[in-house]
């Protein structure tokens, strides 16, 4: 897997240079961005209702018992914000939308498209991996504001039916005004956005490095799959840990 | 790369001591070779002897380890190969499937904005033609063309460019005997037409004897000769001998049962 960071990172910097073209291929960054929306805004929704709850029924219980209900509030939408909706999403982008593009690029990889590509003196880098990784950069935050909603909503569900629980919406939502900042909601988009760029450039570059026939293309997604979950994973920490500062 | 608008006249290939190592093996030995502008050129060998990987060099998707490719007696090089019109056709076609026909056939024109979108309208469907296709194909993807018609469609597309060198990558290879022909056919007339110097691979014996000019028989990286097809098919060479009757032969279970 390290031993591709290098390619990565290549790529990262091509595609960076290559920004200059984003408006021309406007049309291409819509047509993947709705794709992208299109095939994750349901199961971000249903996955981040049921995180939710979870956090909610995990957490609540206990927090009752202490006597400390009324913080449940901060506790999911602080997890949710800061931690749970990017990585997450980023996690569910990785399956959906990183093994798709390795795919895709996989399959014209084998199937000399890019070659056509280059001999049409078209650079595949402006061509295919520009509106794709700034397609899913879009995308990726627009999941995590939803996630975050919905997270909060079965958060709050859960801890005003629960009898266990028994927080009511109002006091659930409160406690979540009182503790969540601009910061904090800051915090949580800017690292969707570092895991959008993780997962965008490592399934292109795994897609764009595709050697072989049809059946490498099966390597190529799982590779693209699983380095993109240990870069989200690795990276989640050092931005947790770089972003500390900014929170308190 | 040029800008198309003029008449495509062919430029001269000059090949020399041309090595390249895949994987560890030398699978170019130094090869050497000249070509006219204008030639139909063939290079024939088995699968395998570096027919593609000669390829490659050529149009530049790969760098040689060593020796020269000239161009009109000029270097080839990153630096100035866009300054000539290449071409290639690949042996899978190397249609994009998530375009249509029509924007495949126009893609160079498209996104280098060389002409406008009526005027490249009108090119796609000159070029469909010119490859005998009708133009109202120009909607369809390629993944609802038969293999002969995506062939021809990646010819179009090489037209667009209205090079000064087309390489075609086993052009009829998957094709029946009777569509293989008719690709044959069009090699041969669009070269007579814009007079662009072709350069075919193929292990098709009936394609290279049929269309070229002259033929170099490739094996394991090296030409072992070079020459029109009359003086290929009086060759000595028992390896080249054994290629061509390879294809007479009859299966083994009819000579068998007879």
């Amino acid at each position: 897997m390290f031993r591709d960071l290098g390619s990565i990172l290549l790529l990262f910097v091509a595609t960076v240079r290559a920004l200059s073209r984003v408006w021309r291929e406007r049309r291409k960054v819509l047509e993947q961005f709705f794709e992208i929306g299109n095939a994750s805004l349901f199961m971000a929704c249903t996955l981040s209702f049921f995180i939710g709850g979870v956090l909610a029924l995990q957490t609540g219980p206990l927090l009752v018992e202490q006597g400390l209900g009324s913080t449940l509030g901060s506790i999911v939408g602080m997890s949710m914000i800061k931690e749970l909706a990017p990585v997450m999403m980023g996690i569910l982008l990785a399956g959906r939308i990183g093994s798709a593009m390795a795919a895709e690029l996989g399959s014209m990889r084998v199937y000399q498209e890019i070659d056509a590509l280059k001999t049409l003196n078209i650079d595949p880098v402006s061509y295919l991996v520009l509106p794709r990784v700034v397609a899913i950069t879009l995308a990726l935050p627009c999941l995590v504001i939803f996630s975050n909603l919905v997270g909060c909503f079965g958060g709050a569900l859960v801890s005003n039916y629960n009898r266990e629980i028994a927080v009511s919406f109002g006091a659930f939502f409160e406690n979540l005004r009182q503790a969540v900042e601009t910061k904090h909601i800051l915090n949580g988009l800017l690292k969707s956005v570092i895991f959008a760029l993780t997962v965008g450039v490592v399934s292109c570059q795994q897609g764009l490095a595709t050697l072989g026939g049809p059946r490498a293309i099966g390597r190529t997604v799982t590779k693209a799959v699983v380095n993109s979950l240990v870069f989200i994973l690795l990276l989640d920490y050092v931005l947790t840990r770089l972003l500390l500062p900014f929170d308190r | 790369m040029n800008p198309p608008g003029t008449t495509s006249t062919g430029i001269s290939v000059h090949v020399r001591d041309l090595k390249k190592s895949l994987g560890g093996e030398l699978v170019l030995r130094g090869l050497n070779l000249q070509v006219a502008a204008g030639e139909r050129f063939v290079i024939m060998g088995p699968s395998g002897s570096g027919k593609s990987v000669f390829l490659r060099q050529v149009i530049g998707l790969e760098t040689p380890d060593s020796g020269e490719i000239r161009l009109n007696g000029e270097i080839l090089q990153d630096a100035n190969r866009g300054r000539f019109r290449l071409a290639m056709v690949f042996q899978s076609g190397g249609l994009l499937n998530s375009l249509t026909v029509a924007e495949n056939v126009g893609l160079y024109l498209i996104e280098h904005r060389l002409k406008s979108l009526a005027e490249i309208d009108q090119i796609v469907r000159e070029k469909l033609e010119a490859v005998a296709l009708d133009p109202e194909i120009g909607e369809r993807l390629p993944a609802e063309l038969s293999g002969g018609m995506r062939k021809r469609v990646a010819i179009a597309r090489a037209l667009v460019i209205e090079p000064q060198l087309i390489l075609y990558d086993e052009p009829t290879s998957e094709l029946d005997p009777l569509v293989a022909r008719t690709i044959g056919r069009e090699i041969v007339e669009l070269n007579e037409r814009n007079r662009a110097t072709t350069l075919v691979v193929t292990h098709d014996r009936d394609l290279a004897f049929g269309i070229a000019h002259r033929i170099a028989f490739l094996h394991e990286g090296q030409f072992l000769e070079v020459g029109t097809p009359a003086e290929l098919r009086a060759t000595k060479h028992p390896l080249i001998r054994e290629f061509m009757n390879a294809e007479f032969s009859p299966p083994i279970d009819t000579v068998e049962s007879a």
